[in-house]
């Protein structure tokens, strides 16, 4: 919102400091997006008459001007066409220096000497017309200083961002008010220059329908009004406040919502069918074209309809009045409405009509609704001077049942010191109280009854009563203490520890940590082999591109991959830990505590399942694994293994996947993207991939922590080469050789793969090298081949194998 | 006198000459065995001092022993020449460039969000703070109504919330904040309470320099008996100074959030210019951090705890923010796009 500051000290007298007013606007929460100066650079330019008027020889753009600035005649040469002898203007002599540093300086143009400029509204930034100059009224005073003939001395305009539970600060009055307590000066409110005549029943007919969202409505005749444009000091404020002056009556009424926050509706008293109103819910489907000239479909939730007398709409209430009865020029009879709105009703009303105007911002927030009388006095005094308005009968009406009320409530000084820490007395949270217009009363110490007044509804409970204390203390002032957290053992959980590990074994093996979308396209899943059968898709979403939510992370690290190969990378590894989900095929349970009062299908959220995915380009298969070999270990699993998968897994290579265990049960799967999937992404080369359940991960076995003494004595290695058909997993010879080999084995290794002569087709040459130790002694030959022997009996046996001679 | 004994200068001689000869030293070796060794002529000549009559034998062992001195010192010092030369060109042969390589395969990198995430964390843990955990896809009640923001609230039109398509209408949704985690602790577990839950967020919203639709938030929670606005500020201040550093400051204003009361803005010294002024804060030496505030008693109702017994404060603000401004980073899209030329520079 934009404050000027001549405006608030209408209400107080407030400094020039200005950095003052920053700071403390700062501390009060009204906080301060920018200053703007204005009005200044133009002091030394004054009003002037121009006496001749004449062709320059040879130029037809610029014309010779002698002006009359209170000093005499004096030559310029002037750009500008829209005057004649005789207008008045304004005038910048030689030597005036215009906003901007703009130093006026005698020139000479086509052989003319220039001896100042006349100016334009916008080179004095006092509007935004650059066509012309700025033409004055004929009746001001050559030689009077612009400043003092239109009244726009230099002012400074600060931007205020409020707060939602503001609104009392949504208007000059409320700032001042704020501001003026929180620096000690005087406060007050100027009284309107007229006193409004009592309602009666010869004012506009008012009929309420809907008395919930609207309880209050007043609606006040003024007649003999001459519509016309602003005087120039109220159409300055209203331009430095950020509103365009239109005609007097539309400017008086935005005047009165800026300066006391309550949005007002003049209607053309002639143009209204039974010169009064009905307000009343709308009908389903019911159009009205409002003021912007745009026709609007009502009534499909609970809107509020300002009717006339008929019963045809005029107006969406608290949000834009209708086109059909706006005041126009020969507007001579004017019917205002000022009335008070539920704040949900105009909040649900404006979103869903995507609609917001000054009256609904300041409706759907809560408007003063102590302070409708004084609003329409004012409009009223300000009408009756400036459009020689007389005022005629008015209507008050007010529901009994649904008007608002102000809140009376305890505030106990024990409390107050309690949640601040500070150490406050009665009178000290009473000064800070009704300094800005709340009513205390105590009949005892330490509690007192806190009226909040009209205009502060939000502080309807304690805690809000002491928000309003610290803000006048000063968030600043209080002591800033820590609490004990005593007998409280902060620190990372197992799994989140574990999770960290995780991230750095990764990295450690060179794969940078992706953070891909959680939402996706349609279609982004298909692309990549994924069924889109199972998604969940958003709700309006923004984008089509972000509208199902991630059942797998491939899509997402498949284009992160893609993205990086089209920068040139040479080589891509990327990991990433992170949720997906699919729509449940069984109604979702409630799984847990914490869960109860979930709103899903049968009280549930969909599974949200962690996963850690890895693409890895340009390797194979066997880059995916040896990620999984050194993680598992890392880990310290149980019994990690990598055994072939059962049946095609979507997205990857039929036969290069593998899937990973832990204690024979699966986890996750490692191998290669489907090479149809990596032609569609116009990559060349191989793309490992490995995907885990991260819970089912990080909730397996592990080995026990228990140490494994190490021997004093040597070790003894056998070497076992075998030919074995292709169809016979290595991984599964592994571990035959390791169950049968006893527990004198010390480790067992893959060392050799050998395929070519003197291996049948359809078979390799499998060699591992087995590790036996004893704690206590040297093993003897007698022993070792014991073992050897059954090893090779036992892998013979089973796997369809003949050791290698 | 010693004529039976060998001719031991003649053979000093020969050795001398066939040591100076030698050309490796292995040859060295074999001509020191040959000479020193058991059937040498050193050995020979001590085995036939026996032989010599008693008054004899001092002067022939002295002769024997300078002879056999000779010969070692002449070997020692070949030995010495032979081995340098031979290391010398062994060396030579060895020469490599150590700048003739091609660069190893790199560490990989945590994401920035992470390592943010991460130092955050560590800050928080030290103070006695545990790290809390909730699902990205919530429900209305603990993204909004638990949190004092009943539907059609005002303060909901700002979170640019999108729901999804499962159960009933505008029931479940992307979480707009971290926030819905606190009350997904209060329900878990029992006062006290110092917990922070960092994580993901997502806002129906179109991506700028500053802005992304998936985000990362942390928020802080402590409740417990006797917790006050003042522990609130000194909190915020401890973390700012640990994590930012002991000159940079916090400072607290007031706004306005439903799910806290007093509420405020926290602002810090601006980690680029330390509060001189410069772009990042728009010359005001301060840059908005997050929001924060004494917990509404309306939450911890929801939560079933008595406002009477218990009281707490929250803060959050954002992670991504935080890397944003410690890396100045011009364009946070880069984030979304996982562009390796990014990654690798943290």
């Amino acid at each position: 919102m934009l404050v000027p500051l001549s405006w608030l000290r209408d209400f107080a007298p407030f400094g020039d400091d200005v950095d003052l007013l920053v700071d403390t606007c700062n501390a009060l929460g009204l906080v301060v997006e920018g200053v703007e100066r204005v009005g200044e650079g133009i002091k030394d330019v004054v009003v002037a008459k121009v006496l001749e008027v004449d062709r320059i020889e040879g130029a037809d753009k610029i014309r010779r001007i002698v002006v009359d600035h209170g000093e005499g005649p004096v030559q310029v040469v002037c750009g500008a066409w829209n005057f004649d002898q005789g207008a008045t203007v304004a005038f910048a002599p030689v030597g005036a220096v215009l906003p901007g540093d703009f130093a006026i300086g005698k020139r000479k143009m086509k052989g003319v000497e220039s001896n100042g400029m006349i100016c334009s509204a916008r080179e004095l930034e006092l509007g935004e017309d650059a066509a012309g100059i700025m033409l004055l009224d004929d009746a001001l005073i050559p030689g009077t200083p612009v400043p003092d003939a239109l009244g726009v001395a230099p002012d400074v305009v600060l931007d205020l961002a409020i707060e939602g539970n503001r609104p009392d600060a949504l208007c000059v009055l409320g700032v001042a008010r704020d501001l003026a307590a929180k620096l000690s000066l005087p406060f007050t409110e100027p009284k309107p220059a007229m006193a409004l005549p009592e309602a009666s029943a010869e004012g506009p007919s008012v009929v309420v329908d809907a008395p919930n969202m609207c309880p209050i409505f007043t609606a006040t005749r003024l007649d003999n009004v001459g519509i016309g444009a602003s005087p120039q000091w109220l159409a300055r404020r209203l331009t430095l406040a950020g509103m365009r002056p239109i005609n007097n009556i539309v400017d008086i009424s935005n005047y009165v919502m800026l300066e006391l926050g309550q949005p007002t509706h003049p209607y053309d008293g002639e143009r209204l069918p039974g010169g009064g109103f009905v307000v009343r819910q709308a009908d389903p489907g019911e159009q009205i074209t409002t003021l912007d000239g745009e026709t609007r479909v009502v009534g499909n939730g609970e809107d509020c309809l300002i009717a006339d007398a008929n019963g045809d709409a005029v107006g969406i209430g608290g949000v834009m009045g209708g086109g059909s009865s706006e005041i126009h020029d020969g507007t001579t009879s004017v019917i205002l409405e000022a009335a008070w709105f539920e704040p949900m009703v105009i909040a649900r009303t404006s979103k869903r009509l995507g609609l917001r105007s000054e009256a609904s911002a300041r409706f759907e927030k809560g408007v003063d609704f102590g302070g409708i009388e004084r609003a329409v006095a004012r409009f009223c005094a300000l009408a009756v001077e400036i459009a020689g308005a007389t005022i005629g009968a008015r209507t008050v009406w007010r529901s009994r049942e649904s008007a608002p009320v102000a809140v009376t409530q305890p505030l106990r000084t024990e409390r107050v010191n309690a949640l601040l820490g500070t150490e406050l007395d009665d009178a000290a949270i009473d000064g800070y109280l009704e300094a800005i217009g709340f009513a205390v009363a105590r009949s005892e110490p330490g509690v007192a009854l806190v009226s909040s007044p009209t205009w502060r509804p939000d502080v309807s409970f304690e805690e809000a009563l002491i928000e309003e204390v610290a803000r006048h203390y000063g968030y600043e002032a209080i002591p800033r203490t820590l609490p004990s957290a005593s007998g409280n053992g902060g620190g990372l959980t197992r799994k989140q520890r574990e999770r960290r590990l995780i991230r750095d074994i990764l990295c450690g093996l060179s794969v940078n940590e992706a953070m891909t979308s959680p939402l996706l396209g349609p279609g982004d899943h298909a692309r990549v082999g994924l069924s889109e059968d199972t998604l969940i898709s958003a709700d309006k979403p923004l984008v089509l591109e972000e509208s199902v939510l991630r059942s797998s992370l491939l899509p997402g690290l498949l284009r992160s991959l893609s993205h990086n190969v089209r920068h040139r990378a040479t080589e891509v590894r990327l990991f990433e830990l992170g949720p997906t989900w699919e729509r449940p095929t069984e109604p979702v349970a409630e799984s847990n505590a914490i869960d109860r009062h979930v709103t899903g299908p049968s009280g549930g959220l969909p599974h949200e399942a962690d996963r850690l995915a890895m693409v890895l380009w340009p390797f194979d298969a066997y880059a995916a694994t040896d990620v999984w070999v050194v993680l598992a270990n890392a880990l310290r699993l149980e019994k990690p293994a990598i055994s072939a998968a059962a049946a095609p897994v979507p997205a990857l290579h039929p036969t290069r996947t593998a899937s990973v265990t832990v204690d024979g049960n699966v986890i996750g799967l490692a191998g290669e993207i489907d090479p149809a999937v990596v032609e569609r992404l116009g990559i060349d080369g191989r793309i490992a991939w490995l995907d885990i359940d991260l819970t089912a991960l990080q909730a397996a076995p592990r080995r026990s922590p228990v140490a494994n003494d190490v021997s004093r004595f040597p070790s003894s290695d056998i070497d076992l080469a075998f030919v074995v058909p292709d169809d016979e997993a290595a991984g599964d010879v592994l571990a035959t050789l390791t169950s049968t080999a006893g527990d004198l084995l010390v480790g067992a290794e893959l060392f050799d793969v050998y395929r070519g002569a003197g291996v049948p087709e359809s078979a390799r040459s499998l060699a591992y090298r087995l590790r036996f130790c004893a704690l206590d002694r040297t093993l003897t030959d007698a022993e070792v081949g014991e073992r050897r022997a059954a090893c090779i009996g036992a892998v013979e046996k089973a796997h369809r194998a003949t050791l290698r001679g | 006198m010693a004529d039976n004994l060998p001719d031991l200068d003649a053979a000093a001689n020969d050795t001398l000459a066939s040591i100076d000869a030698a050309a490796s030293v292995d040859d060295l070796r074999e001509i020191e065995s040959a000479v020193l060794g058991k059937g040498g002529p050193f050995a020979a000549a001590k085995k036939l001092l026996g032989s010599l009559p008693a008054e004899e034998r001092a002067s022939a062992g002295a002769r024997i022993n300078e002879a056999r001195a000779a010969v070692e010192a002449a070997i020692s010092e070949r030995r010495a020449a032979l081995s340098t030369g031979e290391r010398a060109k062994l060396l030579e042969s060895e020469r490599v460039d150590l700048t003739e390589r091609r660069p190893p395969a790199e560490r990989g990198h945590l994401h920035l969000v992470t390592q943010t995430q991460q130092q955050l964390e560590d800050v928080f843990v030290a103070m006695g703070f545990t790290v809390e955990e909730g699902p990205l896809v919530e429900t209305d009640w603990h993204n909004f109504q638990a949190l004092n923001i009943p539907p059609a609230h005002p303060a909901r039109a700002s979170q640019d919330t999108l729901y999804l398509d499962f159960g009933a209408p505008e029931s479940t949704l992307m979480r707009t904040h971290t926030s819905p985690v606190q009350i997904r602790t209060m329900l878990a577990k029992t006062p006290p309470i110092y917990a922070i839950c960092p994580g993901r967020v997502y806002r129906k919203d179109t991506p700028d320099a500053r802005h992304t639709p998936a985000f990362s938030q942390i928020e802080g929670l402590v409740v417990d008996k006797g917790i006050t606005f003042g522990d609130l500020a000194g909190t915020i201040e401890a973390f700012t100074k640990a994590y930012f550093g002991a000159d940079i400051n916090a400072r607290l204003r007031p706004a306005y959030f439903p799910f806290t009361e007093p509420s405020a803005e926290f602002e810090v010294t601006c980690a680029i210019c330390r509060g001189e002024g410069c772009r990042t804060c728009s010359n005001t030496g301060w840059i908005e951090l997050g929001g924060c505030g004494v917990v509404n008693p309306n939450v911890l109702r929801a939560v079933d705890l008595d406002p009477e017994e218990w009281s707490g404060f929250a803060f959050g603000f954002g992670i991504d923010r935080c890397a944003q401004m410690f890396h100045t980073i011009s364009d946070m899209r880069v984030m979304a796009d996982n562009d390796l030329r990014f990654i690798r520079q943290f």
